[in-house]
């Protein structure tokens, strides 16, 4: 993957990009139609690049993977799900500041 | 140190918030010819930005997409020359030496006059069970989330435009929706409410409250409870959809103007707050009537009030 960008997800690299990932793995779980969405997606972008060497940030649109979304039970979009070796360690729902985020994230930044 | 914050920028003036309030101030400011920066937390639209459509905006008569209507002011702001800073949210505003200061995360501006029109935000109703399924079947935002919900049954709690306008918009998906309503008749507009009443897939609950929202993981049904005889009932539903009012967002404000007891900014005619200088306009003023064409009449009228401001500070 190149450092510092976004992986988007797709049943088939969902396994190899996340569950099987080292290192924490935070998805957001988004689609084309969804405002409060395109808001924080250049918020994942910075984050992404910002801390490259710590977090990966990857996303997986819910419309075109329906049934990875599903084995997740998303049911508002954006959801943000913090993996850590294959296991769901946080979960965070719509939109927020980048500040916010940060914050909420501030165990698997450091 | 915070006390030798020097402004990065100084503009004539300053307008937080980027929905149809703000975005009308900055049109109206640009043309103005006033070197003015709008500041939004996110990116511009505001609310109706995740309304469906607008079928009561004056002279369209295709409904608009909210997010269409929005980014069209957007443009239109961009074309007289506004200032447009996204992604920053407001952390506090103050005055020193007759400018006001307005700190973001990791920059101050100082402007001579503001505009706050920094909105509201969908209001929680504290009842058990909520904050727990959120995003496990509650949702604040139907056209985000109502998808997911294909031939469920669903709830919509509330009884405003609002209310009944996304429920009208959830019976795509959802094979029922329930509005629960804590009145027996509906604020939205007797057009809306025609149009749910005639729609077999919509249920009206009127004269009940919301109760609880039960599941094992995520929603799995609702407890109402009757506003007249206490009688209860549990009706089954996998989606819950909050339209019960709004906060406003105005909590950075605290020190600088007064706030009614809900948070909302007392205004004065020319839409003047306590502290001169400072105007509000759309839906964070109380008594705001919470409607786009209203909130983009207000934000011109503070900008007409604060550029009439700048002339008087240019006479003393």
């Amino acid at each position: 993957m190149a450092q510092g960008s976004v992986v988007y997800l797709n049943k088939e690299n969902f396994e190899a990009e996340v569950i099987k990932a080292s290192g924490p793995v935070l998805v957001d779980f988004w689609a084309a139609w969804c405002g409060p969405c395109r808001t924080i997606a250049p918020i994942l972008e910075e984050l992404a690049s910002e801390y490259s060497s710590r977090l990966k940030v990857c996303k997986l649109n819910v419309d075109e993977n329906q049934e990875t979304a599903a084995s997740y039970e998303i049911m508002s979009i954006p959801t943000l799900i913090l993996f850590k070796d294959g296991a769901v360690e946080k979960r965070l729902v719509g939109a927020m500041p980048k500040k916010s985020l940060v914050e909420a994230l501030s165990d698997w930044l450091r | 140190m915070e006390e030798c914050a020097i402004a990065d920028k100084a503009f004539d003036l300053i307008i937080i918030g980027g929905g149809p309030a703000g975005l009308t101030a900055g049109i109206y400011a640009a043309r103005a010819r006033l070197s003015v920066l709008l500041i939004e937390k996110g990116l511009c639209g505001g609310q109706i930005a995740a309304t469906e459509k607008i079928e009561n905006y004056p002279g369209f008569t295709e409904p608009l997409g909210g997010g269409e209507l929005t980014s069209h002011m957007e443009a239109q702001a961009k074309e007289f020359g506004l200032n447009i800073k996204t992604f920053a949210q407001v952390e506090s505003v103050s005055e020193r030496d007759g400018s006001f200061l307005v700190k973001t995360g990791d920059e101050t501006f100082s402007a001579l006059t503001l505009i706050v029109a920094t909105g509201a935000t969908p209001a929680r109703l504290g009842v058990p069970g909520e904050s727990e399924f959120t995003g496990r079947g509650v949702s604040y935002c139907a056209t985000c989330d109502g998808a997911f919900f294909r031939d469920k049954d669903v709830i919509v709690v509330g009884g405003g435009n609002a209310a009944v306008e996304e429920a009208l918009f959830l019976t795509r998906f959802a094979k029922k929706v329930s509005i629960i309503h804590r009145r027996d008749e509906f604020r939205a507009d007797k057009i809306l409410v025609e149009r749910a009443a005639k729609d077999e897939r919509i249920e009206f609950l009127l004269g009940y409250e919301l109760a609880s929202i039960e599941g094992d993981g995520k929603v799995e049904r609702v407890r109402i409870k009757s506003n007249k005889d206490e009688g209860e009932k549990i009706i089954p539903a996998e989606g819950v959809f909050m339209y019960v009012g709004t906060h406003p967002n105005s909590s950075f404000l605290t020190n600088i103007i007064k706030l009614d007891e809900r948070g909302y900014i007392i205004t004065q005619e020319d839409l003047g707050t306590s502290r001169r200088g400072i105007f509000a306009a759309g839906d964070v003023r109380r008594n705001g009537a919470k409607q786009v064409v209203i909130a983009a009449g207000e934000g011109a009228l503070a900008a007409i009030s604060a550029q009439r401001y700048l002339s008087e500070l240019a006479e003393e």
